[in-house]
């Protein structure tokens, strides 16, 4: 069975150490906030301004002046901080981040990474992605291993427009979870979901994999 | 304290101010710290053929969007079009000017514009379509891309709460491009939820010192619409 959006999510969160400062993206990423184990800390930053995410409002405490990068509505904690946008990606750009977790619509071998934009079809904007990946020490994708239609998505180069060149460290698919090799340009299988097959996973990939 | 920086309303703040074919700085991220009753007003001047420096462009029906909907709008220099389908629809059919940037960058844009700063070096975009045409150097073995600062004729934010010297305090993250954007208009405009008299805020909390506000209203009352209402159940309640 391949691994769920929870289970996709908790799996990412295996990257997580103690002390970590973390960055999460939208969709899948912020799942992982729920699979955070209880006996390290973790610190959560959103780009919009703000160092310590808690969980979700109660209904009665919901305060749209408090929501994260994906415009959710959040909450504080008693150690969190707010500051402005330039303060925030002074934090991002100057390496102060230990791990961004984000989507991708492609990778390559060599740690190339697009998920913002397909020409002429599509166009969502980089916000805050282009700076993580750029200034964050660990970049780890959440992504489906092929796209809808069924064509792999980590691919020998990128063919949509890049968000950041050489700068993906790890995968986690809902086939199992990879670190990127960028000096080989190969997938590295760390975890496979129960079910899965080797074969499987070479089948869906454009770059080799090393079992 | 004199009171001359205080305004009735956004139509007298923006009086004598607003000119077709200007730039306008807008603080907010998503529908968050929106300057709303100043947009508003900008929508009621039918000032026109508008460059907007914003990270987003409001959302449908609401802040920038109206602007975008009344055709005001010639170019806007954003981040992030994506839950905004008018907007990506003007920008695919090149209806609408647009010049990406990166949220980090746009930031740090308006920071060096109000910092007198005409241009630095960031990682960001190295390699992408956004370092084309750009001047990239190496520093330290590693290629950075120039960027240069952005100014405006007139920034228009968001605060919390407003003194009469203009001495801003902001509320959570509706913070954001707020105080970065004060800094980088030729004139500025602050909207506040409260002006309250000089001498109840603490020197040592203010987040944008006055020299940087040119005028201030307080809004009448404020919509803060959210974007995505995410809740919890507390424990034991049925889910």
């Amino acid at each position: 069975m391949a691994w769920t959006r929870e289970e996709m999510a908790a799996q990412a969160a295996r990257e997580l150490q103690d002390g970590y400062y973390v960055n999460l993206g939208i969709g899948i990423p912020t799942l992982v906030a729920n699979h955070v184990p209880t006996d390290i800390d973790v610190v959560l930053q959103s780009e919009n301004g703000m160092l310590g995410i808690g969980p979700f409002p109660f209904e009665d405490d919901v305060d749209p002046d408090l929501i994260n990068a994906g415009k959710q509505t959040v909450t504080a904690l008693p150690t969190s901080s707010f500051f402005s946008s330039s303060a925030s990606f002074a934090m991002i750009r100057g390496g102060h981040i230990d791990l961004a977790i984000l989507g991708a619509m492609e990778v390559a071998g060599n740690g190339d990474l697009a998920n913002w934009s397909v020409p002429g079809k599509m166009i969502k904007g980089m916000g805050g992605a282009m700076d993580l990946v750029a200034g964050v020490k660990r970049v780890v994708v959440v992504m489906s291993h092929i796209d809808k239609a069924g064509s792999p998505k980590i691919v020998p180069r990128c063919t949509l427009p890049l968000t950041g060149a050489g700068v993906v460290d790890a995968i986690i698919s809902e086939l199992g979870r990879f670190n990127l090799d960028r000096a080989t340009e190969s997938l590295i299988v760390q975890d496979i979901a129960n079910g899965v097959s080797l074969e499987e996973i070479r089948q869906k990939t454009e770059i080799p994999v090393i079992g | 304290m004199s009171e001359r920086k205080i305004f009735k309303d956004a139509d007298e703040a923006l009086a004598g101010i607003a000119f077709d074919g200007m730039t306008i700085m807008s603080g907010g991220f998503g529908l968050s710290g929106n300057p709303e009753h100043l947009i508003a007003g900008l929508l009621r001047s039918g000032v026109k053929d508008l460059t907007i420096i914003s990270n987003n462009c409001g959302a449908d029906g609401f802040g920038l969007w109206t602007l975008l909907n009344n055709s005001q709008i010639r170019k806007m220099i954003s981040s992030y079009i994506g839950e905004n389908k008018l907007f990506a629809e003007l920008c695919l059919t090149g209806k609408l000017e647009l010049e990406l940037t990166p949220q980090g960058t746009l930031a740090e844009r308006v920071r060096a514009g109000g910092a007198g700063i005409p241009a630095f070096y960031t990682r960001t975009g190295v390699g992408t379509v956004v370092a084309e045409g750009k001047p990239v150097e190496t520093f330290e073995g590693a290629l950075y891309v120039r960027e240069t600062w952005l100014r405006a004729d007139l920034a228009i934010v968001k605060a919390w709460k407003a003194d009469p010297e203009g001495n801003l305090i902001y509320r959570k993250t509706a913070r954001n491009f707020n105080p970065d954007m004060a800094t980088a208009g030729k004139v500025t405009i602050a909207e506040v939820e409260e002006i309250v008299p000089a001498g109840t805020f603490d020197p040592d909390q203010v987040h944008t010192p006055g020299i940087y506000v040119n005028r201030i209203i307080q809004g009448p009352s404020y919509e803060k619409r959210i974007e995505f209402r995410t809740t919890r159940e507390r424990e034991g309640a049925a889910g």
